[in-house]
């Protein structure tokens, strides 16, 4: 199970927004999981398309993910994924 | 007579209440967070905003209680397969939402949302739920569509018929001017006598940049608008529109116009320095009115500053109930008049960036 976890701006929309264990094998499946638990949240994180949003940023352990249009970055077991708000306009 | 404003700002809805003389904000929404436009749909009494979220994209939100309660609609969304204007090279998705209209009075559940990158949105379950109008979309002439101060098109006007729902006309900027007879089924290009001078072909069909198009209340044939090459007007729901820019005057390039609720030969627009600049005539705030249909143009300055002023008005930015006037500026100030523009007074100032102004 990979670990989530979210910035802590997002639960200015989701107010019970956790910490949360997925069953995923792709950053994309991870999105479509917590938008499972959090009806909606996907589209914070992605546009329409499923491409990352402009000025959100996702890490796989410590690394930034390199497929931001399909979110094709493997996740493995015991991984941590942080789902981040892009530090853009200073 | 409305005593209330909604004020769409670059960092949250705010909703004015008028106390004589005075207009004092009562309530703030959405705290910190850019609101392109709001409205109150007039049929159902509810207040629809539409949210840019500097991260987390735009989002639509309804209150059916004066704003005292909010629920997020899941905002319109470009089909599968959908690619952006004019090259079509990458994907179509909601970068803004520009605005959102109510449909005609004899269809409650129908509401319309202007996008960029061009996408004109309907809905007919009373905003639940939104679909591409691809009718619209898939016009042989969107590939003359382009960005203009956004980096792409954007349905900037969309105006219902009072007389027949299925009449629409729509601006696109930059794009030009589309109406529909047929609820959509069919869409006719309404660019003849537009003025385009960033065209090889000023006079061209199509790419013409409408900032912001009214209909006359009282006569819904005679169209409105102030376009980033001058104003003009139609008296035949934009079949053919007339160039009624000042001759040595400030009317010329801005974003908004408001028509007179009884007058259709009168119209106010609020002019700024072209598209270079951005500013207003010799730094002076400056609304202009016309009572005869264009022909002539009055400058209207009591109570606005006339040195040192870096205000402009954005296209949905000024609005009108009876004879008081308000608009918001850049610079957030907001200024009422209540005699037809004749004198102004500032009743808010400081305000962040203001996008959009309804009296409610």
């Amino acid at each position: 199970m990979a670990h989530i976890k979210f910035t802590p701006n997002l639960k200015r929309f989701f107010p019970d927004l956790t910490e949360i264990e997925v069953d995923a094998k792709t950053v994309s499946e991870v999105v479509t999981a917590v938008d499972n638990r959090w009806r909606g949240l996907a589209d914070y994180i992605v546009d329409e398309k499923g491409a990352l949003r402009k000025h959100v940023n996702i890490f796989v352990g410590d690394e930034l993910i390199h497929d931001k249009t399909e979110l094709s970055d493997a996740v493995s077991a015991n991984t941590k994924i942080y789902i981040m708000q892009a530090l853009s306009g200073g | 007579m409305s005593n209330k404003l909604l004020l769409g700002t670059r960092k949250g809805l705010l909703i004015l209440n008028k106390n004589g003389a005075d207009w004092a904000v009562e309530s703030e929404h959405f705290e910190g967070v850019p609101v392109s436009h709001a409205m109150r749909d007039h049929r159902t009494g509810v207040i629809w905003a539409c949210l840019d979220h500097g991260h987390w994209g735009t989002k639509l939100h309804r209150s059916s209680d004066e704003g005292a309660t909010w629920e997020e609609i899941e905002a319109p969304k470009y089909p599968e397969g959908a690619t952006r204007p004019p090259d079509d090279k990458d994907p179509a998705t909601t970068s803004y939402i520009w605005l959102i209209q109510p449909g005609g009075d004899d269809e409650p559940n129908r509401l319309y949302v202007g996008t960029e990158p061009g996408g004109l949105f309907v809905s007919d379950d009373g905003g639940d739920t939104f679909q591409l109008m691809e009718t619209l979309w898939n016009q042989p002439s969107r590939d003359n569509w382009f960005g203009g101060g956004r980096d792409h098109p954007g349905v900037c006007s969309i105006i219902v018929d009072p007389r027949d729902s299925r009449h629409v006309t729509i601006g696109i900027s930059v794009g030009g001017v589309y109406e529909t007879v047929d609820g959509g089924e069919t869409w006719t290009v309404r660019n003849k006598g537009l003025y385009a001078d960033y065209l090889p072909n000023p006079y061209a069909e199509f790419g013409h940049d409408p900032h912001f198009i009214k209909a006359s209340p009282s006569n819904p044939d005679v169209l409105w608008q102030q376009n980033h090459c001058g104003v003009f007007r139609s008296t035949d729901r934009g079949q053919n529109w007339t160039n009624i820019s000042q001759e040595g005057g400030p009317v010329y390039f801005g974003f908004p116009i408001t028509v007179d609720e009884k007058d259709e030969n009168v119209a106010w627009v609020a002019p700024a320095i072209s598209a270079e600049y951005r500013i207003p005539v010799d730094r002076a705030l400056c609304i202009c009115r016309t009572e005869d249909g264009g022909k002539t143009w009055k400058d209207l300055r009591v109570g606005l500053p006339q040195t040192n002023a870096y205000d402009i008005v954005f296209r949905h930015g000024m609005d009108i109930d009876a004879d008081t006037l308000v608009f918001g500026t850049t610079a957030g100030n907001v200024y009422v008049s209540d005699d037809r523009g004749d004198s102004w007074r500032c009743v808010t100032q400081n305000l962040a960036v203001v996008y959009s102004t309804r009296f409610i």
